[in-house]
């Protein structure tokens, strides 16, 4: 096992984290200050990679794909926002879950309508196709260097959004106590709103980055919803930063499961028991990771409320 | 208004009668088709009642039921691979494994309320699924087939007939004496615990053994319905327990009723009924579904069986 073996393993993982971070932000604000468990979320950035991988055939620029997406992602949250999620802030968590899960089916089937049932393939820019040369004996994709950039980036801004704009305050007391926030004059359906587009904005940009690295198909959502959810609990629902360690952290014991686990295994067990055992244990590593977790602590590491 | 226990024993007697004499009417009707069809309608029937169970009288929202549906299908077919076909052997070892397992995930899971709860149960769901994914002996991802029919001495299950009479006796057995449980002193313990839990351990009752107990029934009962579809359909795979399983079963119960006693029941038929239909007519069944379910969650909150049990048995 080489070091930049290693190396390369830790981008993949700090790359792979950064993604899920962008999707679990939008989730953890919209559970946070609506106490809404949208498992929708994940119809979001199928919606934005879909709409990049089509603008990116019209337009053959990435720009472009990854600005329409975001905009028309934003849009549909917009709608869902105003037509359902609204109307399910009152009510319990089993009758959100289920609400958002019709939205799944309804979601996947109008995708099928409209792009077909095949997989959908976005090309890369091109500028970004070839690999960089990071250290002397290790090249990188530099398209994937440029999704680590924007994922940084965007972790960054959020902070910096949450942290330092008068927006960012609202939204804080909005999480830590909404029936205080409404009493002080903070107008909770407009912020509701804001955080809603937000959160499905930044879930396209997953989508359109992620779009040339994976197969755009319906059923993508579900698939990476599951993983964000495990983000949000490792870090405690509600919780920016707990989000953040969580994502990174799944992105992190996820890559080096995969890439690591089976001939760590080796050196202990026989080879027939480790080449069956180890992709077995990797591709169990982040749920068992979830599971010691809230043995330890039942409401995440960073807990948002008290 | 209150409705009259007349009604209630009216309709389930009512239904009683046509399910069981459905087989025999079948031929004449030209329905030979749906004899089969109504078995595995009875078989996620038992699952639903099982979730149920635990989601409507106990209040645990578990979205990672389809585990404990799988492993029990899974048990059967492993065995059936192993040379074991005997049902009485098959069935009871399904249960007694999906039991274990909901023992084990119930003692971790039990353990957190709320969103917490519904996450760590789907977690768990999903490190099964990926579990039996692996197993590449068992067919890994495609799943496999039984060896050969299911065997009762005495009875004939490759017999479409038989088999959904055995089948039909199962589910009502269980469906039956899961009644038994939530009118006994245990049932209403455990309701009691949906209402306030705090209040209920201040006075004495044991609220965890009781949540951990009747996780576990519920999760054998759902292992006991994955061996009779495993038996039904000669085939086990690991989309049996993938998360949108489970939010089906949950599916079914909110569209059957939550916590009534016939929920599972009405729901599952609605629900694979709906699908067979819906696939009739269009590629894209899953969008109708969707607003269905919508409208149900929106304006029908108690569901198809709440609408005609006004006030009844929650």
């Amino acid at each position: 096992m080489s070091s930049t073996l290693i190396a390369e393993q830790l981008l993949n993982g700090l790359q792979f984290g950064l993604m899920l971070f962008l999707i679990a932000a939008g989730l953890t604000l919209v559970f946070g200050i609506l106490d809404i468990l949208n498992v929708a979320h994940g119809s979001l950035y199928m919606a934005g990679a879909y709409v990049a991988a089509q603008t990116m055939q019209v337009t053959q620029s990435f720009v472009a794909a990854v600005v329409v997406a975001a905009v028309v992602t934003g849009l549909v949250g917009l709608v869902l926002e105003l037509v359902l999620i609204r109307r399910l802030v009152i009510r319990d968590h089993l009758a959100q879950v289920l609400g958002t899960f019709a939205v799944i089916l309804i979601a996947n089937d109008v995708v099928k309508m409209i792009w077909g049932p095949a997989p959908m393939m976005m090309s890369m820019p091109p500028a970004l196709s070839g690999p960089v040369q990071l250290l002397p004996d290790l090249m990188y994709p530099a398209y994937r260097l440029l999704i680590i950039a924007v994922g940084l980036a965007a972790a960054l801004g959020l902070y910096l959004f949450v942290t330092r704009t008068k927006a960012g305050v609202l939204v804080r007391a909005g999480a830590s106590n909404r029936q205080m926030a409404t009493l002080m004059g903070v107008r909770v359906p407009l912020l509701f709103l804001g955080v809603f587009v937000l959160g499905a904005m930044l879930a396209a940009l997953a989508g359109a980055l992620l779009g040339p690295v994976t197969a755009i198909q319906t059923g993508m959502g579900e698939q990476i919803l599951i993983l964000v959810l495990v983000c949000i609990v490792i870090g405690g629902i509600g919780s920016m930063r707990g989000a953040f360690v969580g994502a990174l952290l799944v992105g992190f014991v996820d890559t080096a499961g995969r890439a690591f686990l089976p001939s760590l295994l080796k050196i202990f067990f026989l080879p027939a028991v480790a080449s069956s055992v180890g992709p077995t244990l990797a591709a169990l590593s982040i749920y068992i990771l979830m599971a010691v977790v809230l043995v330890f602590r039942p409401s995440g590491l960073f807990p948002a409320r008290g | 208004m209150r409705p009259t226990l007349f009604n209630a024993k009216i309709f389930s007697a009512l239904g009683l009668v046509l399910l069981l004499a459905f087989p025999l009417l079948a031929p004449a009707l030209n329905l030979d088709f749906y004899v089969s069809f109504v078995r595995r309608v009875l078989i996620f029937a038992l699952a639903a009642t099982s979730l149920n169970f635990i989601l409507g009288y106990g209040g645990m929202v578990a979205l990672g039921h389809a585990a404990f549906f799988g492993a029990g299908a899974y048990v059967v077919a492993m065995l059936s691979v192993q040379g074991v076909s005997q049902a009485l052997i098959a069935w009871p070892a399904a249960m007694l494994a999906a039991g274990a397992l909901a023992f084990v995930i119930g003692v971790i899971s039990l353990r957190t309320r709320g969103v917490y709860f519904i996450m760590i149960t789907l977690a768990f769901a999903q490190m099964v699924f990926y579990l039996f994914i692996s197993l590449r002996q068992y067919g890994g991802e495609d799943g496999i087939n039984l060896a050969g029919p299911t065997l009762i001495p005495g009875f004939n299950l490759a017999d479409d007939r038989t088999f959904y009479y055995v089948v039909l006796c199962v589910v009502l057995v269980c469906v039956w004496w899961l009644n038994r449980l939530i009118q006994a002193r245990f049932g209403q313990a455990l309701q009691g615990i949906r209402e306030n839990e705090s209040r209920m351990e201040a006075l004495g009752y044991p609220v965890f053994r009781i949540k951990l107990l009747a996780f576990v029934i519920a999760g054998a009962m759902a292992g006991l319905a994955g061996a009779l579809l495993a038996s039904h359909n000669q085939f086990v795979s690991p989309s049996l327990m993938h998360w949108t399983a489970s939010a089906n079963l949950i599916i079914m119960v909110i569209v059957g009723g939550i916590g009534l006693r016939y929920g599972g029941l009405v729901g599952a038929a609605v629900m694979l009924w709906l699908e067979e239909v819906l696939r009739l007519y269009t590629d894209y069944w899953h969008l109708p579904l969707g607003v269905l379910l919508l409208a149900i969650v929106l304006f029908a909150p108690r569901g198809l069986a709440g609408m005609f049990n006004q006030g009844g048995t929650r």
